[in-house]
């Protein structure tokens, strides 16, 4: 890039349900920010260009790619992150399904595929075995070969069904 | 099944369940310590001016522009760094002949691969040094490029004139009477094979922060790194800082599979950085340099012949193999090893005694390879699986029964194989038996017959494999590598009762801390939780050689057992001290002394740990509590611990489209112990992951002047969860003796055996259609060739 450093922009908006005022420069993307500015590393960047799912947030409600959204553009949103929904316990149900088989290993993918199962957990409560793995299909796994995360989130569903029947 | 191994101590507690990894719940809230996670004061970002050409000599390079910008610390180009990092050579004694040029951290004057760095810049923020990356100005004379494995081989240009040719290695071997053989054999079998470079794309990229402290001349180093103690000695020798004040950590490391085992000019560039400019330094690969300039792997050609008897049985192998690695033998390992692994591989399952191969290793304009997950394995094993069907075909056999016909016995070993690898025990016929169950061998090929009478095309295809792991000094340490064949651990027994486990295999999400902490707690009688595993320090843990060649579980675990073993013994003497009775009469379990006889509690641990840290005192006068011991373990009976494994996959084919859809695998693997069966079942599957997308998409695409032109995640194809068929996995289990736990390793077996599973079964569905691939990635176009469609 041979243009100056671009401008900074006053943006506002909720972060793990706290306000947040920033001057963000306007070229900084969202993943950038909160890992650079407000230290919330656990979004990881791992290809930069919107493929690999590893710096998957949610914004007001849907998820993102943080890499593809610029800061700028969080203006008057609700950002959530691997550590707002880990404090809230919104994701526990998930995080304790990923752990109990396994459904991870190095980790790097972890937060950004625990938003899309979450996703999926909230939005699709029927999904077969073949639509998870459809669902996922945006979130690169290097390590687990897939198999361990699709029962995680097949036992989370599962466990929501039945909840819901009694 | 073996009867299980009668080790009193690996057969109770905590080998051999299913227990998730206690590390694992930092890294699912996000709360992880990758290197790009850390934050330091003063940190200065390093980011590369890279070579646009694959071959070219940089006849201008004015780095003022640059230094001008907003930010920017320093500009740094190869002759001034050379003043702070001497160059190295990635050659090994034992790997006659093998030779390549001296290669610094940033290239002086000449670029041999598209993306080599050729400057530096260093800025306050990444941001600053990306931008004025682009005031770089170079002019550039471009040189003629080799691309081709054999123009290379020819030597129509020489990339490295000094060296005479582009030849790095070159093996030959010749056992039994090969000639004999293939004369007097009924069937001989021909086929060449061409695989093609893929990369490990790890999703961390290669991360690290060096951190030099002028003051006291001693660098600490961040690193995403498998082997910590391995990188202290290169920090210490290249960067001239005594080894002792060079510590090296590592703490979450983000996906490594082999990748991140070797020395990279820009982390080398990055630690020179730091010393020159006396602050930390960082450095980040971005996606797109991780394709440029992580090792890529497995560019080669092969012609295999086979020689077979009417009657089914494999005779001779012959193999002739030719691999391009780039410009440079990758450093401290080689770029040889991965060859030299094929010609030591090919024909392994099998009892043939007739084996001739040769094998080149050529220098090419393009990224360099070395060893990633599995070395060799996937190739070989494609070598000869691939070869095997089509001498089964012709003989009318089924494949499974033409394995069963020549794989070596269960009951042959110990066994030497022709090319001179000695085999303790394996159990082919046992895997295979229980493959074949598994998957309901009959009832598939019954169900592939009749969708064929309907015009589905399904393949099922199956691969024996032989895996190297646990290796000795015979890998690395006898060339004159300075590469730790052993490993180490350090236990402690706190006050409170806890133990504390230090190792020097390190943790890359395979499991280390996890199945250390159950072999801990095993050894010493406490439970999982009372136990905490530190790894990835040089400062804090044994000397060790971390994690690669499947050998963590096998040769840290034993490290773990044996000084486990040893602090319970001490746990006692301090008992009986306290107790003032006989301490075979005493033993540790469930967090307490117990009485050996009727397991009544005696003492809690934190008693023992009280008595023993704080009142030593109450304690006999010539009594020393040892609360902390150190153990080491080296496998010395073989070169390597051998295992054994198999393979099945099917699928179907569209012979329209040419597409493959994978509908099942299936892998038996014999891993000796098995410490936690979920754990080694999912590295096994994200291993065969890894094998099938080398078969089916994965693939470093250069052009004729070396550009790389699908480097980015968009074009790479990496698996995904909707492509992907469920894994099913099994495992015999035969201990290896020359350990007291047993465990022999597991983390490369998925990635060596499903590229040839997977051929095989493409094969198996276009048989009918009269065409057949040779080359992998099977992609649909190359199957549509095949069938003469496009």
């Amino acid at each position: 890039m041979s243009q100056a450093p671009a401008t900074e922009i006053e943006t506002t908006f909720v972060l793990n349900g706290m306000p947040v005022t920033r001057l963000v420069p306007a070229r900084q993307h969202l993943v950038d920010f909160l890992r650079e500015e407000m230290g919330l590393t656990g979004s990881h960047t791992a290809c930069e260009h919107g493929v690999c799912g590893a710096c998957t947030l949610r914004v007001d409600g849907e998820i993102v790619r943080g890499c593809l959204m610029l800061a700028v553009q969080a203006n008057g949103h609700r950002v959530d992150t691997i550590e707002g929904l880990s404090d809230s316990g919104e994701l526990a149900a998930l995080q304790s399904a990923f752990h109990e088989r396994n459904a991870l290993q190095c980790g790097f993918c972890t937060p950004g595929m625990l938003m899309a199962a979450l996703d999926l957990v909230k939005n699709r409560p029927e999904a077969t075995r073949e639509q998870i793995r459809e669902h996922l299909s945006g979130n690169y796994c290097r390590c687990t070969g897939y198999h361990a995360i699709v029962d995680a989130v097949e036992a989370v569903l599962e466990a929501r069904r039945e909840g819901a029947k009694r | 099944m073996n009867a299980p191994e009668k080790l009193p101590t690996v057969r109770t507690g905590y080998i051999g369940k299913s227990e998730p990894r206690p590390n694992a719940k930092r890294l699912l809230q996000g709360r992880g310590a990758y290197v790009d996670d850390l934050r330091f004061p003063r940190l200065a970002h390093v980011v590369y001016f890279r070579s646009p050409y694959a071959h070219a000599k940089l006849k201008k390079l004015d780095l003022s522009k640059a230094r001008a910008q907003p930010g920017v610390i320093a500009t740094v180009d190869g002759r001034a760094l050379a003043e702070y990092c001497t160059p190295w050579v990635g050659v090994l004694a034992h790997l006659k002949g093998i030779k390549s040029p001296p290669q610094h951290a940033i290239a002086i004057e000449r670029a041999c691969w598209q993306g080599e760095a050729m400057a530096a810049i260093v800025a306050e923020t990444r941001a600053q040094a990306e931008d004025a990356l682009g005031h770089v100005e170079a002019e550039w004379e471009e040189l003629p490029v080799v691309t081709d494995m054999e123009a290379a081989l020819r030597g129509d240009h020489v990339i490295h004139p000094e060296l005479g040719d582009n030849v790095c290695f070159r093996r030959e071997l010749n056992a039994g009477e090969v000639d004999a053989a293939f004369a007097k054999a009924d069937l001989v079998v021909e086929e060449t094979y061409d695989f093609g470079r893929h990369t490990g794309v790890c999703l961390e990229t290669r991360s690290i922060l060096a951190d030099y402290n002028a003051a006291e001349h001693s660098l600490t180093v961040y690193q995403a790194t498998q082997a910590p103690h391995m990188m202290q000695d290169i920090f210490s020798r290249h960067l001239g800082i005594p080894e002792a004040s060079v510590r090296v950590i590592c703490k979450d490391v983000g996906g490594s599979y082999g990748i991140k085992v070797h020395v990279y000019p820009d982390e080398m560039a990055a630690a020179a950085l730091s010393v020159m400019l006396r602050r930390p330094v960082k450095f980040v690969a971005d996606r797109l340099e991780s394709f440029l300039t992580d090792i890529h792997a497995r560019e080669h050609r092969a012609k295999v012949r086979l020689a077979v008897s009417r009657e089914g049985d494999i005779l001779a192998f012959e193999l002739d193999d030719l691999t391009g690695i780039g410009p440079y033998s990758v450093y401290p390992r080689t770029s040889g090893i991965e060859g030299n692994q094929v010609v030591n591989l090919v024909g392994g399952p099998y009892k043939h005694q007739h084996y001739r191969a040769q094998m080149n290793v050529v220098f090419t304009n393009k990224n360099v390879t070395c060893q990633y997950r599995a070395v060799g394995h996937p190739i070989a094993v494609a070598l000869t699986e691939c070869i095997v069907d089509p001498a089964a075909a012709r003989l009318g056999m089924d494949p499974a029964e033409f394995r069963r016909r020549n794989l070596i016995a269960d009951d042959a070993y110990p066994y030497s194989f022709p090319s001179g690898l000695k085999f303790e025990r394996l159990s082919h016929h046992k895997t295979l038996d229980r493959l074949l169950q598994l998957m309901d061998y009959k009832r598939l090929r019954a169900e592939q017959k009749a969708l064929r009478q309907k015009g589905v095309y399904r393949g099922i295809g199956l691969a024996a494999m032989i895996e190297v792991t646990n290796p000795s000094p015979a890998f690395y340490g006898v060339g004159g590598a300075r590469i730790s064949a052993q490993d180490g651990a350090t236990i402690r027994l706190e006050p409170t009762g806890m133990v504390t486990v230090m190792a020097s295999v390190t943790e890359q999400g395979q499991g280390t801390e996890g199945i250390f902490a159950q072999i801990a707690a095993t050894a010493v009688g406490v439970s999982m939780d009372k136990v905490r595993v530190i790894t990835g320090d040089t400062g804090t843990t044994p000397y060790g050689g971390g994690t690669w060649a499947s050998r963590g579980a096998g040769i840290g675990g034993e490290a773990v057992l044996q000084a486990g073993k040893a602090l319970r013994s001490n746990i006692l003497d301090v008992a009986a001290a306290m107790l003032n009775e006989d301490k075979a009469q005493l033993d540790v379990a469930g967090n307490a002394i117990v009485s050996k006889a009727t397991g009544e509690e005696r003492l809690p641990l934190a008693e023992v740990g009280r008595v023993g840290y704080f009142r030593p005192d109450t304690l006999p006068m010539k009594f020393q509590a040892e609360l902390t011991v150190t153990r080491h373990y080296t496998p010395r009976e073989y070169p390597f611990a051998f295992t054994n494994g198999m393979q099945a996959s099917l699928v179907e084919l569209d012979p329209e489209t040419g597409f493959v859809k994978l509908l099942k695998h299936w892998c038996v693997e014999d891993c000796g112990t098995v410490i936690n069966p979920m754990l080694v079942d999912e590295q096994i599957r994200g291993g065969i992951v890894q094998g099938i997308g080398a078969a089916l998409w994965e693939h470093c695409l250069y052009d004729d002047n070396g550009q790389l032109l699908n480097g980015n995640l968009a074009d790479y194809l990496v698996p995904m969860a909707g492509e992907l068929p469920d894994i099913v996995v099994a495992h015999v289990s035969t201990p290896t003796r020359t350990s007291e736990l047993g465990a022999k390793g597991v983390g490369e077996a998925g990635t060596s055996g499903a590229p040839a599973a997977v051929m095989n079964a493409i094969n198996d569905a276009l048989a009918p259609l009269g065409a057949r691939v040779a080359a992998q990635p099977c992609t649909p176009e190359r199957v549509l060739r095949a069938l003469g469609k496009v």
